[in-house]
């Protein structure tokens, strides 16, 4: 158990390794962020004094070197748009970002399991088809669009709920929506292929003929062993949630990670875009290494595979 | 990224979220109107020059912000309204069927390629090169996809082939894990040793054993993955980082438009409801295909 976890951690450090280098040479071929620092009627003695004094002048290698020392100790440099440290700005919108994402989860979750388990044990019934249908149309919706006719219909005409920007719980439910709608369909369906492919074995036949409950069958039995796939994708659907969350955010003016992304990545911040990609990485990557790791937990077959 | 656990079996990859919806279809059932979606698609892009009834790209800000021909104060001649530059609505979601459909086509099709060939040559070759190539792949594979490819898109500027490139570097991964999977089982079989027997080369076992062997879920992977390129390449036009204006790609439309939401909704509704009916085609026609050509793909 253990080597199996200390394996995955170290993949995971391997491929943030990777990643880091990737975004240090990605930042660099915006073009001269200087252009952007310095006033339009700068010398080119302003340019040679700004460059060396953000060590712009060094080699290559050595700026990499300079950049994740300072990385690791939170220091991602200044925004040259904000002008203010990355890590002030990431700290000030990463709490909405977790509140954001923690909700939509939670309504997905709250919506998938039942439609996912119900659509498996009444296969075939009209609620089944109507599971998907939600799910069918959750993969082929551009989450965007949603985005902007649920601000359109929801908000403007029927002013039911506030069109984005942080506030009270109200202002929750449309972003929440429109990032968990993907979840929700790909989830359920998940779970009800999982569900059918469990409700079908031997070892829940045995347990009908044994007269267990109905109840208990699908709740105990099969349930249990139909959450390996779906925790198996837990880390997926966490890594598009992230990036749904960067559209979701701009759409609804939410003040978060993924709007933080998008007007560095618009404004050619470079030090923020390294700082968001970096910091969303390793989130992503801290996720993914606790789901492998209950992953062994509950599949016994993991643990001893190696 | 659980790259051998022995429950991560093809099938569980294949039904990754973004690759197929379950759908009603009963095998063997010829979906009718998911193809007949697709077939006017793709006739509608093939033929967009001949079809648009206005010049796409014609301003006219006397006649901005026309509403569709039914609204009241709509025209013929706009039968789904103008944008705020006076263009022809119809006409730059016709002409965006082309966009979206190439980019769609072409990203799969190198992501294919791309993924066959690391996939061929991890479960053929096996020990280190497998190892060393299926890291990469689960690297890849927990990355977020949009977030990368708009870093790519920025940092090489938005443009049709930007987009294809940087979503195929990224999309690679979901062919090449499906892939390897089945050559992995392919090896067991007779045909393989007896190749091998018979004094084949690796690379005859290779293109002339395996590939065609695993042609049936390459060519189900691919279809299933055309509705997820079309939303992915939309919303990186939607962000700015896509293909960029004039051209009348969906995904900016849609942006375009969204500023003029409350008054003129048609502008952003439209290529919407363009891109909703295509890749649903796409995932329908591609889950039929699934359930026929390759069932050991299916969930159920």
């Amino acid at each position: 158990m253990w080597r199996f976890v200390l394996s995955r951690a170290l993949q995971s450090l391997v491929a943030l390794a990777i990643l880091s280098v990737v975004v240090f040479v990605l930042a660099r071929a915006t073009g001269d962020p200087l252009h952007l620092i310095l006033p339009a009627n700068a010398t080119a003695e302003d340019f040679a004094n700004a460059r060396e004094y953000l060590g712009l002048d060094r080699p290559l290698h050595e700026q990499y070197l300079r950049f994740v020392a300072n990385a690791a100790r939170g220091d991602f440099g200044m925004s040259i748009r904000a002008r203010r440290p990355v890590i002030e700005l990431i700290g000030d919108r990463l709490p909405y970002s977790l509140k954001l994402a923690g909700f939509s989860m939670a309504v997905s979750l709250a919506l998938a399991f039942p439609l996912g388990i119900i659509a498996a044990v009444r296969k075939g019934t009209a609620l089944d088809r109507f599971a998907q249908v939600v799910s069918v149309l959750g993969q082929s919706l551009p989450t965007f669009w949603v985005g902007i006719v649920l601000i359109e219909v929801v908000a403007g005409r029927l002013q039911w709920f506030p069109a984005g920007e942080a506030g009270g719980f109200s202002h929750y439910i449309l972003p929440g929506f429109t990032l968990g709608w993907f979840v929700v369909a790909g989830l359920m369906r998940l779970l009800r292929s999982a569900m059918l492919e469990v409700l079908d074995s031997d070892y829940v036949k045995m347990a009908r003929i044994k007269g267990v409950a109905e109840r208990r069958v699908i709740w105990r039995h099969a349930l249990k062993n139909a959450l390996i796939p779906v925790i198996t994708f837990a880390g997926i659907y966490f890594a598009i949630l992230v990036t749904t969350a960067i559209v979701v955010e701009t759409v609804f003016a939410w003040p978060g990670m993924g709007r933080l992304t998008y007007e560095a990545i618009a404004g050619r911040d470079f030090p923020v875009i390294q700082a968001v990609v970096l910091v969303t990485a390793v989130i992503v990557a801290g996720v993914n290494l606790c789901v492998d790791c209950l992953y062994a937990l509950i599949d016994p077959r993991i643990r001893y595979a190696r | 990224m659980r790259a051998e656990s022995p429950v991560s079996a093809p099938a569980d990859v294949a039904a990754a979220p973004d690759a197929a919806p379950a759908s009603a279809h009963a095998a063997g059932r010829w979906p009718i109107i998911s193809s007949l979606i697709i077939a006017v698609f793709v006739l509608v892009a093939l033929l967009a020059p001949v079809l648009t009834p206005a010049d796409p790209y014609a301003q006219s800000l006397r006649t901005r912000l026309k509403p569709p021909v039914w609204e009241e104060g709509g025209t013929w001649s706009r039968p789904l309204g103008t944008d705020r530059l006076g263009r022809d609505v119809l006409s730059r979601v016709i002409l965006g069927a082309r966009i979206s459909l190439a980019v769609g086509v072409l990203t799969v099709f190198l992501a294919g390629a791309i993924g066959a060939t690391v996939g061929l040559t991890a479960g053929y070759y096996g020990g280190r090169v497998d190892a060393i190539l299926m890291r990469a792949t689960d690297a890849t594979l927990s990355f977020p996809v949009i977030l990368l490819a708009l870093i790519l898109a920025t940092t090489v500027g938005p443009s049709f082939a930007n987009v294809v490139v940087a979503v195929a570097v990224i999309l690679w991964a979901r062919y090449a894990r499906v892939i390897r999977g089945e050559v992995l089982s392919l090896m067991e079989r007779d045909f393989i040793a007896q190749a091998r027997i018979a004094g084949c080369s690796g690379w005859r076992i290779i293109t002339r054993h395996l590939f065609p062997n695993t042609l049936n879920t390459l060519v189900v992977l691919l279809t299933l993955q055309v509705g997820y390129v079309i939303i992915v390449e939309a919303s990186l036009s939607f962000l700015g980082a896509g293909i960029p204006p004039p051209t009348p790609a969906w995904g900016s439309m849609i942006a375009e438009g969204r500023d003029y939401i409350t008054s003129a909704w048609w502008v952003s509704l439209f290529p919407g409801l363009a891109i909703l009916l295509v890749v649903l085609a796409f995932n329908l026609f591609g889950d039929w295909l699934r359930d026929t050509l390759d069932p050991k793909l299916r969930q159920v």
